[in-house]
């Protein structure tokens, strides 16, 4: 059993009278990667705010180690961060903004500068010490906000957003060396961003939020292929969502044909929606497939093609293929029973894990 | 366009009659002698008479003095000021007396420090009995370091209110205490304000003559008072002329040294 680090209590938070975060509770385990995602306005930074200490909450409880640290201080918490707009002190150079924690608690000259040069080289910026941050670039700047909050050996890390305003290839290995960098140091690591492929590469366990609720926790995995509604479907990677009636357990009628799946626990003919990554599906000829469809276009993406089709009744479906067709032929789609995911309409979280667990326990 | 142009040059008018103009005659008068004919007399006699570099020393003196009695003031005032849930409002009161003509105030507080004045009236009834507060250097400096006042709150007010908040939320995560925060961060990041409030009190501040004799009873001679003897009182207006360079001189050196420098490197 690993121990639990940060736990949120029945914490709201309201700005005057607005509700920011509704009744946030989750428990956080020592050592792990966590990301909270979700769109722009969501409450991520709030969240992290409430952890650091900078604001406070409106009620509930919220516990470091067991301990509740409701009172206590930002600088007495032995949480670091690192903010979304990098917030690196213009006044000081690289070294010394890098420094600054480590001056604080008043360590030796040379433990200074040995760990300075280790958190510089840590973020691959040796020999940048001496350089004012305004002769940095953006990318520049977010390592050195890493290595600042890092060199103080937090127990508790929070990243917000600090990858954004990295070029692609930097971000992607910036990406691998966080999360290399947190199994190494054994780091709690709370990184929020909204960038769902971001999430899905570095996190142990994710945090759908939206409108100051977490919709769905879990791991990469069981989000991507079990996602609770529409939005979290739809945030998670590119999905098809088609209504459907669910006709008995593992079986579920749409686009006017009935297929096997391995979903259950719903009431008979019960309205329905299905998801089916464009991933999971397959490009076959015509008379081969499940559904016959149409190509109207196709994207070349780099690793693989973006295919729209539509079949015989207009739906639109979106596959994402290594194999090459032709815009304008017939093609048939195929897919697994395991590809078909059924959300159903308004249900809690707690009641979607609860009938997963019951009916494929069964 | 034009209309521009037109701003412009009235705006290049205005400079040349009431700036560069002025400068120039008090700088051709400055090398003329009593007797009339060109001469460096004036600049030699400044920096031989001993009472001219007396004056100039106490100018320095003074002007710093106050400057820091309004700098000691201002951090505080406007440091909380920025922190008030109103804080235009505030802002506006404190600036408010700036539209009262300097005159007026000074002879509000003849009133308050004359020897039947509501001060000299309170230090009788907590019992320190009555005393002469006007005509001296403390009260002198008071009056100014007051009147100056809302200038140096303005741009110390302005450089921690434009202060990133997200800054200060760094630093206590980085664990430093409110104190630390202050002296590490806050402290440098508005030191621009306190540069330019600096400028805008201790310039004024040499040449303030009004005060030292309505307040201060003339027992201070700066060099602003010596300007304004020249020209009434002995009619020597190359020697006025001649203070008044150096008095411009020294400005212009102080706003170099207080000005924005870029920063070194190391
Ligand atoms: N100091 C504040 N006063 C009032 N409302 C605030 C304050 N700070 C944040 N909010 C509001 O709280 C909500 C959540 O903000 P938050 O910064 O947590 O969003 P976010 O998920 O981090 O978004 P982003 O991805 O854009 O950074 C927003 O609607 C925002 O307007
Ligand atoms: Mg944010």
């Amino acid at each position: 059993m690993v121990e639990s680090i940060i736990t949120f209590r029945n914490v709201t938070k309201k700005y005057k009278d607005t509700v920011i975060l509704e009744n946030i509770n989750f428990e956080l385990k020592k050592g792990r990667f966590y990301t909270l995602l979700g769109p722009s306005g969501c409450g991520k930074t709030t969240t992290l705010s409430l952890i650091a200490g900078f604001t406070d909450e409106s009620s509930g409880d919220i516990l470091m180690n067991g301990q509740k640290i409701n009172h206590i201080p930002a600088n007495k918490r032995k949480i670091n961060t690192v903010f979304q707009d990098y917030a690196l002190f213009p006044h000081l150079n690289v070294f010394d903004n890098i420094a600054f924690g480590l001056k604080i608690k008043k360590k030796s000259k040379n433990e200074i500068n040995e760990k300075v040069t280790e958190a510089l080289k840590m973020v691959r910026l040796p020999g940048f010490g001496d350089r004012e941050i305004s002769e940095m670039s953006g990318g520049q700047k977010q390592r050195v906000a890493i290595a600042r909050a890092l060199v103080n050996e937090p127990e508790v890390l929070l990243l917000d957003e600090p990858l954004s305003a990295l070029d692609m290839k930097l971000r992607k290995e910036m990406q691998y060396e966080l999360r290399e960098l947190q199994k190494r140091l054994g780091i709690t690591f709370i990184f929020v961003t909204h960038d769902q492929e971001e999430a899905l590469a570095m996190s142990d366990e994710i945090f759908v939020m939206n409108h100051g609720e977490i919709i769905q926790r879990g791991t990469p995995t069981a989000i991507y292929d079990e996602p609770l509604n529409k939005f979290v479907a739809d945030f998670i990677g590119e999905s098809n969502i088609i209504e459907g009636t669910m006709i008995a357990d593992g079986k579920v009628k749409f686009v006017g044909k009935t297929f096997e799946c391995v979903d259950g626990g719903m009431n008979a003919n019960e309205l329905i929606e299905v998801v089916l990554r464009p991933e999971d599906i397959e490009v076959t000829e015509s008379q081969k497939g499940k559904v016959v469809g149409t190509v109207i276009s196709q994207l070349f993406r780099g690793v693989h093609y973006e295919i729209v089709c539509t079949d015989i009744d207009g739906n639109e479906w979106k596959i994402r293929s290594t194999k090459k067709v032709e815009v304008g032929a017939s093609v048939g789609l195929n897919f697994e029973p395991e590809a078909i995911h059924i959300m159903r309409a308004n249900e809690s979280e707690a009641e979607f894990y609860q009938r997963l667990e019951k009916y494929q326990g069964s | 366009m034009k209309t521009r142009g037109l701003y412009f040059s009235s705006y290049v008018l205005w400079l040349i009659f009431f700036v560069l103009a002025p400068v120039a005659l008090i700088l051709y008068q400055s090398f003329i002698g009593i007797n009339g004919h060109f001469t460096i007399d004036n600049y030699e006699n400044f920096f031989k008479v001993s009472a001219y570099l007396q004056m100039t020393f106490n100018s320095v003196l003074y002007a710093a003095l106050i400057t820091l009695i309004t700098l000691l003031v201002s951090y505080p005032t406007a440091y909380f000021l920025t922190k008030t849930k109103y804080k235009q409002l505030w802002l506006m009161l404190v600036i408010l007396p700036t539209w009262i003509n300097i005159l007026l105030k000074a002879y509000a507080f003849i009133g308050i420090f004359s020897q039947s004045g509501p001060a000299n009236n309170f230090l009788e009834w907590i019992g320190l009995g009555s005393h002469q507060l006007l005509f001296t250097n403390a009260s002198f400096m008071l009056v100014a370091a007051y009147i100056q006042l809302p200038f140096m709150i303005l741009p110390i007010f302005n450089a921690i209110d434009d202060l990133d908040e997200s800054l200060i939320n760094v630093s206590h995560d980085l664990g430093a205490n409110g104190f630390q925060t202050f002296w590490n961060v806050t402290f440098p990041l508005t030191l621009n304000g306190i540069k330019s409030g600096v400028q805008v009190v201790f310039i004024p501040s040499l040449s303030l003559f009004m005060l030292t004799r309505l307040i201060g009873g003339n027992k201070v001679i700066t060099l602003g008072t010596a300007i304004e003897e020249n020209f009434l009182v002995t009619q020597d207006w190359g020697m006025g002329s001649t203070i008044g360079v150096i008095l411009i001189v020294t400005m212009i050196l102080i706003m170099f040294l207080t000005g924005e420098k870029k920063r070194r490197r190391r």
